[in-house]
C-alpha cells in the first residue's frame, strides 16, 4: 500500500505545532497500525529526521498507553486500540490523518504524546478501598452474587487510555472516572467508602479541567473496552446520594 | 566462592514462620526514618511500594511509564495460582509447592518455593479484599480454572484479564499511599544505575524521560522490580519498553545474575506474519484446556494447507494428529509449556507446519464448541478470541487457532537470598526481576503468584531486618558516589549521541534477536552457541561505532532511551550464551540437544549441575566469573520430569 500521511508534529509543550505530510510506500495489510508507524521512524532515521514521538507499549490492546487520534477519531476507525488496529482497515492510495489526543487536562508533551497523569490523581483521589496488606478476611467469606461480579469486571475493564475524554466534545472525565466508581459500588468491599469516594472523585475530576457530560454518548461508541455509559448513570446516582447525605460539607 | 542463601534451618513447613519471627523489628515510630526506593510499579513494585508505606516507610516508586499502570504485568491473562483447596479436589501448600518445583525442572530453591506455595492464599484474601472482580460461581464464592503442570484447579482468574485486574488493585493500593504522602511517585522516570557506597547500595542515578535531567535519589535500600529481559530476543510477548537496564546496571555494581539461560517459549503464541513484525501476542494457556493442539499426520496434507489448497475443516479426525494428547496421555494439552513448545517445534520442523512459513500448529476449539455450545466457549475466553480475530482478521471460532511458540519469560535474573536481598547488601530485587522460584521452567500462573508475594508478603518482613540494623540516619545524595554515578550517566548518554553512525537502533537489536532465537532459543546446541557468542561480540562492537541516535538529550528522545536498553541487551545476550555453555545438560527451558533421553526429552545431569549458576561481573568485555549456590533437595526426590 501507497499512503499519505498528515501527523501532528509539535517539538514540546511550548511549541504551537503543526501538520506535517509523508508519503509512505510498502506497507502491507497485516502490519499494524504501530508497524506502519514504526517503518516511518525507520525512514526518518534514514534520512537524519527526529522521528515521530508516540506512546505505546504492551501493544496487545491491555496497557491503554497507544493514544493516536486517526482521522478524527481516538484509536482510529475500529473500537480497539490503536495497536489492535491494522493496515487491512485502511485502503491503498488513503490520506490518514493522526493527531494526539486533545483536551485541556491532557496537555501535549512533544508530537503525539500526551500528559495524563490528571487519570492518576482521579484514582488517588478515591479510587480505592482502604485496605493494608495482611488482615484481611478469607477470600470466600465475601460471597458476592456473579451477575453483580460480572457487572463490576465490565466496568473493571477500562484501561485508562483516555479515547473517552478523546471523543468528547466537552472533553469529559466521565466515563473513566464512572467506571472505577460503578466498580467500587457495585462490590460489598466498595460500600464502606461508597459516598465519599463518589464525591472526592468527581472533584478531583472537575479540578483536573475535565469537561462536563451533555449525554452524547460519544465516549462509549469509541470506548475500545465496551465501557458502557450505564456506568455514568450510576455514578449520577451515586454522587447525588452522596451530596444529599453528605458528612463533609 | 559458595553462594549463601541464607535459607532458614528446620522443617520446610516451619522454615518461614521461624524465620518472620527471627527477623530484626523497626519500631514504628522508627519507620518514618527510612527511605526506601522502588523501581518499577508491576505486581512486585506496586504491592511491595503500597505495603511499605503502609507500614510507615517513606517511599519512592520510579517507573518510566506514564502510570504506573501501565507495567507490563497488566498483560498476563489467563489467572493466578494459590492452594486455596476450594474445589476440594486434593490440593495443598506442599502440592503446590511440588508441582513448582517439578516443573521447574528441579532448579528452583526448595525454602524460596515452599514459602511461595504458603503465602498465596494470603494473596488471593488481600486481592478480592481490594476489589479485584475475580471470577465466581453461581452460589457467589470463587471460581478456578485448571492450568499447565497441575492436576488440580487452582488458579483464580479474571475473565482473561487476570493480570490486568491484579495490577489495577496494586495500583489502587498505590495510589492510596501517594494521596497519604506516604509514597512520592516519579513517573516518565526511567532508573540509569544504582549507586553503592562501602558495599551498601544507597541510592540511584535516573534520568527524566520528558526533560532529559540526569537526577540522583538517596535511600536506606533500593528494590528492583523491574521486570525480565524476554526483549533481548527483539520479538517476544513482552511490550515494546521492557528492558534489563535497571537490573544489567545493578550487576555491573556488584549484583549476581543467576540462570541467565533459562528463559520461557511460551507454546500459544500468534504465530510470525512478516518481517515488520514488531512483537508477538500471548494467546492465554488457559486455551489449552479446551482447545486441542494438532497438526496433520503426514507433511504431503501440511503441504497442501501450506499452499491453500486445502482447509483445516476438510482434513477427517483420522488424518490430524493431536502429538500432545498422544504423547502425553495422562496430561494431554496441559503438559508444561516447556514441553509443549519444543513438539511444537518438533511438528514443525518434520515439515507438518500449517501456516505460510510452516511455523505454526493448530489449537482447534471444534470439539469444545460441539460439547459446551459457542456460547460458553465466548464466555469463556471471548477476548482472547476477539483478539485473534483482530489480530489475524480470521475467526476462531469457525477456523482453528493458528500458534507457535514465542518468548515469554525469564525465570533467571539478578541472584537473591531467601531475602530477596541481592549480592549487594540493601539492593533487591522482587518478581521476574529476581530468578528465584521458577528453576529453569515457570508454571503458568505463578508469575502473578510470585510477583504479589514477593511484593505483598515477603519484602515487609525481609527488608525491616535488613533497616534494623542500618542507623536511622539521614540519607542524602551529597556523597562523591553520587556525583561520580551521575557524571558516568551522562558520559554514556553524549556517547551514545556523537557516534553519529549509519545504523538504526532497531537495526541492532533486531539482529541481536536474531542470534538469540536461532541459537539460545528452544533448542541449543555447544558449536552454535560458540558461535552466537563471537556474533554477539561483534554486533556489539559495531553498535558502538556505527549506532544512530537522533536529537539530544534535553528532550523526549525515545531512540535514546532505546539505545540505552539495546546497548546492555548486547552484553547480557553473551552473558546468556555463556550461561547455557556453561550447562551442560538439558533442563526446563533450557534444551540442549546434545543431552536428551532417547524419546527426546530433556536430560538433567542432577550430579553436576544442581546448582544456581550465578555470574559475577569483572569488568567490560571480560569473562565473567561462575559462582555456583548449590541446591539441596531435602523434601522431594529428583526425577526424570515424567508427564506421560
Amino acid at each position: 500500500m501507497k499512503l499519505t500521511l498528515k501527523i501532528w508534529r509539535q517539538k514540546n509543550s511550548a511549541d504551537t505545532g503543526g501538520f506535517v505530510t509523508y508519503p509512505i510506500d510498502g506497507i502491507s495489510k497485516d502490519m499494524s497500525f504501530l508497524e506502519m508507524m514504526d517503518v516511518l521512524n525507520e525512514e526518518l532515521t534514514e534520512k537524519n529526521q527526529d522521528p515521530v514521538h508516540f506512546d505505546h507499549d504492551c501493544r496487545e490492546g491491555i496497557c491503554g498507553t497507544c493514544s493516536l487520534y486517526i482521522d478524527g477519531k481516538p484509536h482510529g476507525p475500529l473500537q480497539t486500540t490503536t495497536c489492535q488496529l491494522h493496515m487491512r482497515s485502511f485502503s491503498d492510495g488513503d490520506t490518514i490523518t493522526i493527531e494526539p489526543w486533545r483536551a485541556k487536562a491532557f496537555p501535549v508533551l512533544k508530537d503525539l504524546v500526551v500528559d495524563r497523569s490528571s487519570f492518576d490523581r482521579i484514582i488517588q483521589a478515591g479510587g480505592y478501598v482502604s485496605v493494608n496488606t495482611g488482615g484481611v478476611p478469607d477470600a470466600n467469606e465475601i460471597p458476592i452474587p456473579k451477575t453483580m461480579a460480572d457487572l463490576a469486571m465490565d466496568a473493571a475493564q477500562c484501561i485508562g487510555c483516555g479515547a473517552c475524554v478523546a471523543a468528547c466534545k466537552n472533553a469529559s472525565a466521565m466515563l473513566f472516572t464512572s467506571a472505577k466508581v460503578s466498580q467500587l459500588a457495585l462490590l460489598p468491599q466498595g460500600q464502606i467508602e461508597r459516598k465519599t469516594r463518589a464525591e472526592k472523585m468527581v472533584a478531583q475530576m472537575d479540578a483536573e479541567g475535565f469537561g462536563a457530560c451533555t449525554n452524547t454518548g460519544a465516549c462509549e461508541a469509541e470506548c475500545p473496552k465496551g465501557i458502557s455509559l450505564t456506568n455514568i448513570a450510576r455514578m449520577n446516582r451515586e454522587y447525588f446520594s452522596a451530596v444529599m447525605s453528605s458528612e463533609n460539607m | 566462592m559458595i553462594l549463601d542463601s541464607k535459607s532458614p534451618a528446620g522443617p520446610l513447613a516451619e522454615k518461614w514462620t521461624k524465620h518472620k519471627f527471627n527477623s530484626k523489628l523497626v519500631n514504628p515510630a522508627n519507620k518514618r526514618k527510612y527511605d526506601v526506593i522502588v523501581v518499577g510499579t508491576g505486581l512486585a513494585g506496586a504491592s511491595a511500594a503500597a505495603s511499605l508505606a503502609e507500614l510507615g516507610y517513606n517511599v519512592k516508586a520510579f517507573t518510566f511509564h506514564d502510570s504506573p499502570r501501565r507495567a507490563h504485568s497488566i498483560a498476563a491473562q489467563g489467572g493466578i495460582n494459590a492452594a486455596k483447596n476450594y474445589q476440594n479436589d486434593g490440593d495443598s501448600v506442599f502440592r503446590l509447592f511440588y508441582d513448582t518445583i517439578k516443573g521447574g525442572d528441579y532448579r528452583a530453591r526448595e525454602s524460596n518455593v515452599y514459602r511461595l506455595a504458603e503465602v498465596s492464599v494470603s494473596i488471593i484474601d488481600q486481592c478480592v479484599a481490594q476489589g479485584v472482580p475475580f471470577a465466581r460461581e453461581y452460589g457467589g464464592l470463587l471460581a478456578n480454572r485448571s492450568f499447565g503442570g497441575a492436576q488440580v484447579s487452582r488458579t483464580f482468574y479474571a475473565r482473561g484479564q487476570t493480570g490486568q485486574q491484579l495490577l489495577l488493585g496494586a495500583y489502587s493500593a498505590l495510589s492510596r499511599q501517594v494521596a497519604n504522602g506516604k509514597v512520592k511517585l516519579y513517573p516518565r522516570t526511567e532508573m540509569m544505575d544504582v549507586v553503592v557506597i562501602d558495599g551498601h547500595a544507597r541510592g540511584i542515578v535516573t534520568r527524566n524521560v520528558i526533560t532529559g535531567e540526569v537526577e540522583t535519589h538517596a535511600a536506606h535500600a533500593v528494590l528492583l522490580c523491574t521486570g525480565g529481559y524476554g526483549n533481548v530476543f527483539f520479538l517476544s510477548t513482552n511490550a515494546m519498553g521492557c528492558n534489563v537496564t535497571a537490573a544489567w546496571r545493578a550487576h555491573k555494581r556488584g549484583a549476581y545474575f543467576a540462570n541467565p539461560c533459562f528463559t520461557q517459549i511460551h507454546p500459544t503464541c500468534i504465530p510470525v506474519s512478516g518481517d515488520h513484525q514488531s512483537k508477538l501476542t500471548l494467546m492465554s494457556e488457559s486455551l489449552r484446556n479446551d482447545g486441542r493442539v494438532w497438526v496433520p499426520k503426514t507433511v504431503e496434507t501440511a503441504e497442501k494447507l501450506r499452499k491453500g489448497q486445502i482447509k483445516a475443516a476438510e482434513i477427517k479426525e483420522e488424518d490430524r494428529d493431536y502429538f500432545l494428547e498422544r504423547k502425553y496421555p495422562s496430561f494431554g494439552n496441559l503438559v508444561p509449556r516447556d514441553v509443549a513448545s519444543r513438539n511444537a517445534k518438533e511438528v514443525c520442523d518434520e515439515g507438518k507446519g500449517v501456516n505460510e512459513t510452516g511455523e505454526a500448529v493448530f489449537l482447534d476449539f471444534r470439539d469444545a464448541i460441539k460439547r459446551d455450545t459457542e456460547a460458553l466457549i465466548k464466555a469463556k475466553y471471548g477476548n482472547l478470541f476477539d483478539m485473534y480475530q483482530q489480530i489475524t482478521g480470521e475467526n476462531p471460532y469457525q477456523t482453528p487457532m493458528m500458534i507457535y511458540p514465542a518468548v515469554h519469560y525469564t525465570m533467571g535474573g539478578l541472584w537473591v537470598d531467601y531475602n530477596l536481598m541481592t549480592t549487594v547488601p540493601g539492593l533487591y530485587a522482587l518478581g521476574e526481576a529476581n530468578f528465584s522460584d521458577h528453576g529453569a521452567n515457570r508454571l503458568g500462573a505463578s508469575a502473578l503468584m510470585q510477583g504479589l508475594a514477593d511484593g505483598y508478603f515477603v519484602i515487609p518482613y525481609t527488608l525491616g531486618d535488613y533497616l534494623a540494623q542500618t542507623p536511622p540516619v539521614k540519607v542524602d545524595a551529597s556523597h562523591p558516589e553520587f556525583a561520580k554515578v551521575s557524571r558516568e550517566v551522562k558520559d554514556r548518554i553524549s556517547q551514545l549521541l556523537n557516534i553519529d553512525g549509519k545504523k538504526s537502533v532497531d537495526y541492532f537489536h533486531k539482529k541481536l534477536g536474531k542470534i538469540m532465537w536461532n541459537e539460545c532459543g528452544m533448542a541449543r546446541t555447544e558449536e552454535g552457541l560458540k558461535k552466537a557468542k563471537a556474533d554477539i561480540q561483534a554486533l556489539r562492537k559495531e553498535f558502538w561505532s556505527n549506532v544512530k541516535v537522533l536529537g539530544q538529550n534535553e528532550e523526549l528522545n525515545q531512540s535514546l532511551e532505546k539505545a540505552h536498553r539495546v546497548a546492555d541487551f548486547l552484553e547480557l545476550g553473551e552473558l546468556m550464551v555463556d550461561d547455557a555453555l556453561n550447562r551442560n545438560e538439558s533442563c526446563g527451558g533450557h534444551f540442549r540437544v546434545e543431552y536428551q533421553t532417547p524419546e527426546g526429552e530433556a536430560l538433567r545431569d542432577d550430579e553436576n549441575f544442581a546448582y544456581v549458576a550465578a555470574w559475577k561481573y569483572t569488568g567490560d568485555n571480560k569473562e565473567e566469573e561462575l559462582v555456583k549456590e548449590p541446591l539441596a533437595f531435602e523434601n522431594v526426590k529428583l526425577t526424570q520430569r515424567s508427564y506421560k
